[in-house]
């Protein structure tokens, strides 16, 4: 079959095209094509007895490329390309021309004008039609192992789900013990359970479980690989260790600011939430009049975002000391209180019963410390007030890890302008990398409460197992093909892609791109923008374009 | 269409899929009435648009090329229309070099929901490539001479020094280099906007060169170059390994086409 046999079926989409289109004019004029041996105009071609007639005519045409000029391959390609495929003829030798929602439906009222623009779509496909070529798609086996980065409450609760499902986890985890932010935590909010109680419990699950093997004191020094065929290095104190994963979890939490030069910060009488966490976990909590403020660091022009977790944090902490203490007197200065959600805002009204004095102060005129007292302006009451103190305690935001940015390169995955882990799509994939096979939880994404980081940790468990259980990712057949005699290894494609699908490495004639069908995408960008102009892509070939090109500046006949 | 009722462009739309190729399935959808004149090539992402292809499309005689992809920053593949963006301005800085105005190119971005603003983009391109005129009206070149500029403008393209400087831009003015300098993004345009012209001239020498064997003055005389100029860039040539020298003319070094 080396011979070029073209069928072209045109669609009156019942008056959609047939309307406004010189239909029969069409088919009869894509008969007129070079290498068209067969046309024909349909009331559906999308009906059963469209899709019939263009397999009986695949048979008795021995056409081996079909074309079907209709509504829009958004909708109907995948249907039109399983049709070639019963037909016996390979599905991407099927081109679609899009007459409907490009053409017939935005010039109603201009019919001759209309048909010569379809006349030349069709022209254009046909002309593609011809030099496409079968592709097929290739199956990549998935290892059956989980890489799970971090030992905090994300990393525990995503490796214990991961190993609930039956496949096999390393954990790794940079401290020497499990727990991660949560075993410097005296207590929970809005339970005000002891932290230490729920990370104990995840670590002795984690200790019995045989699928789990946890390394302490480890970090990724390496990365390579793919999804479902990761090679890790892990550095173990002197020693390296080298396994296989087939997915990637990254659950490397955040750290809390420490808010150095502002507000006097000492660590004794001006102390950050966490560092009371400590003292409250000691028992050595000796202050009767206790000031805590609000936004410390976070909400400003170095760091606009808001941590979400200080306010409720202010607020147990607060609540905890008026407990221990009911004599004692607490005030907190704040912004905004920031208490989403059906439990938050009854907590805040727990908290203002218990005589916890609230001040809201504005960050034009930000509190200040003199004399062993807070001087504030209180902007509802519109005065100012001088607050003798025992204690200060300044809420200040998570920030991510300083060693983030350093893990993102290894992985290669991105972060934000913070320096946290940055999803795929921040409404739609949340827990995703863009990269295949690489997944997120916990804070390393974002300030998360306790909560927050273990619904994260199931999503992420959830997606990470979806390739392990299938057991093999499909690779797209869209990808660039490398012509290693043009190419000169110059890396500008491994730079260009955001996948990771394209590396430079080196083989027997020197340094030469590699194309790693199972992360590539098929987007071209590396192909458009080669400096050798080395690279192909498949099924958007530069002669494919350049058909399309050369057909519509063809005068029709 | 007849010519009385003036002038009808042809235009050549690449449209990525994700983004502008739904938002023109919009528009029909909401059944928006734009005017005919686009003919739409599908691409999976407007990164696929090559630079060189694009040329080709007014080289084949097109009036005006659209390349639409996502808005930036919302790239189906993540950073796709970056590249695109900074491709294209190269484009239109050459097709400015070739003496072709820059809006007979189009590159903007529109979302798979914003039908009306794919059906206004494409009103008001038609509507200014029709008052442009046909393909290099805005010159004073004759068909051909506009063809071979444009073929040398085409070659310039799949020349790796611009290339790789249009894909190092991000990178050259966003992050420092080795020595931890950075390239402020003037002293960037700059250097391109030489290279443009230097890759330019040397692939109108060579087309102009041909199959002949011409030395420096005559090849300065049929391009109405300075012979010092002509030189400079037939040395560049022939360091690129497209030229050697076959003879010296008086005191003039005779080129021909290397490997033909």
């Amino acid at each position: 079959m080396n011979e070029v046999r073209v069928g072209v079926f045109v669609c009156h989409c019942g008056t959609n095209i047939g309307g406004f289109l010189d239909v029969p004019g069409l088919a009869k004029y894509a008969l007129s094509l070079p290498h068209v041996v067969f046309a024909k105009d349909n009331q559906y071609t999308c009906s059963e007895a469209g899709l019939t007639e263009i397999k009986n005519a695949v048979a008795e045409n021995k056409l081996n490329r079909v074309v079907v000029a209709s509504c829009t391959p958004r909708t109907h390609e995948p249907l039109f390309r399983s049709t070639c495929k019963e037909a016996g003829l390979n599905p991407y030798l099927f081109q679609f021309v899009n007459i409907r929602d490009q053409c017939s439906w935005v010039h109603m009222h201009e019919t001759g004008r209309a048909t010569e623009k379809a006349k030349a779509l069709i022209r254009m496909g046909v002309a593609r039609a011809v030099l496409l070529e079968p592709l097929e798609e290739t199956e990549v086996d998935v290892n059956p192992c989980a890489l799970v980065i971090g030992g905090g409450i994300a990393g525990m609760t995503c490796a214990l789900s991961l190993a609930s499902r039956g496949f096999e986890v390393k954990l790794i985890e940079k401290e020497n013990r499990l727990g991660g932010i949560l075993s410097s935590l005296y207590k929970l909010y809005p339970t005000h359970e002891n932290a230490s109680n729920l990370v104990q419990a995840k670590a002795k699950k984690i200790e019995k479980n045989p699928k789990i093997e946890v390394l302490t004191s480890s970090e990724v020094k390496e990365l390579k690989g793919f999804v479902g065929n990761y090679d890790v290095t892990v550095k173990h104190g002197e020693k390296e260790r080298l396994f296989k994963a087939g997915v990637i979890v990254v659950a490397t939490g955040a750290e809390e600011f420490k808010p150095v030069g502002m507000y006097g910060y000492d660590g004794e009488t001006v102390i950050t939430q966490m560092e009371l966490e400590r003292i409250f976990k000691e028992g050595k909590l000796n202050a009767d009049t206790v000031v805590m403020i609000q936004c410390v660091g976070s909400r400003n022009e170095k760091r606009a975002y808001c941590s979400k977790v200080c306010c409720p944090t202010a607020l147990k902490n607060a609540m905890l000391i008026k407990e221990a203490n009911p004599d004692s007197q607490v005030f907190v200065l704040y912004r905004d209180m920031v208490t989403q959600g059906t439990i938050y805002e009854d907590y805040y009204g727990k908290a203002r019963e218990t005589g916890i004095t609230f001040i809201k102060y504005s960050p034009e005129r930000q509190p200040v410390l003199e004399n062993k007292s807070v001087r504030v302006y209180d902007e509802l009451l519109g005065e100012e007030l001088s607050l003798p103190y025992d204690l200060v305690v300044l809420s200040t935001p998570m920030i991510a890890r300083n060693d983030a940015r350093d893990l993102a390169q290894k992985l290669k995955v991105p972060v934000d302008e913070n320096g946290f882990f940055l999803e795929a799509h921040v409404k739609l994939r949340p827990v995703d990398f863009a990269t295949d096979g690489i997944y997120m939880c916990g804070c390393a994404h974002w300030p998360a409460n306790g909560s927050e980081s273990i619904s994260q940790a199931y999503g992420a468990a959830s997606r990470a197992s979806i390739p392990m259980s299938v057991g093999h990712v499909k690779t797209e057949p869209l990808i660039p093909v490398v012509n290693e005699d043009e190419c000169s290894g110059c890396s500008l494609c491994e730079m260009t892609c955001p996948f990771n699908a394209i590396r430079v490495e080196e083989t027997e004639k020197g340094r030469k791109a590699k194309v790693i069908a199972a992360s590539c995408k098929g987007c071209g960008a590396c192909g458009a923008g080669c400096p050798q102009m080395a690279i192909t892509m498949r099924h958007f070939t530069d002669e494919q374009l350049l058909a399309q090109v050369v057909a519509l500046a063809e005068v029709a006949p | 269409m007849s010519l009385k009722e003036g002038f009808e462009p042809d235009i050549l739309g690449f449209l990525c899929n994700w983004c502008s190729y739904a938002s023109a399935d919009l528009a029909g959808v909401s059944r928006m009435q734009y005017p005919p004149n686009v003919k739409v090539i599908r691409v999976m992402c407007s990164a696929r648009v090559d630079p060189t292809i694009v040329v080709e499309a007014f080289i084949q005689g097109l009036d005006g090329v659209m390349v639409l992809g996502c808005h930036l920053g919302t790239c189906h593949y993540m950073t796709g229309n970056y590249y695109t963006e900074r491709r294209m301005k190269t484009t239109k800085s050459v097709l400015k070099k070739v003496g072709l105005s820059s809006e007979r190119l189009l590159v903007d971005w529109v979302s798979a929901a914003e039908g009306e603003r794919f059906a206004t983009l494409v009103r008001k391109f038609t509507e200014k490539v029709r008052k442009l005129g046909p393909l290099g009206k805005e010159t004073d070149l004759k068909p051909e001479q506009l063809k071979t500029r444009l073929t040398a403008a085409k070659e310039a393209l799949a020349q790796e020094r611009i290339r790789w400087l249009v894909g190092r831009e991000r990178e050259l003015v966003e992050e420092k280099n080795v020595f931890g300098e950075k390239v402020s993004q003037e002293e960037f345009d700059q250097l391109m906007l030489q290279t443009v012209e230097k890759e330019l001239a040397k692939r109108r020498l060579l087309l102009s060169l041909g199959e002949d064997a011409l030395s420096v003055k005559e090849i300065a005389k049929r391009v109405k170059a300075s012979p010092r100029e002509v030189l400079r860039n037939m040395v560049s040539l022939e360091h690129d390994g497209l030229v050697s020298v076959v003879g010296i003319e008086g005191n003039s070094p005779k080129y021909r086409r290397a490997g033909g």
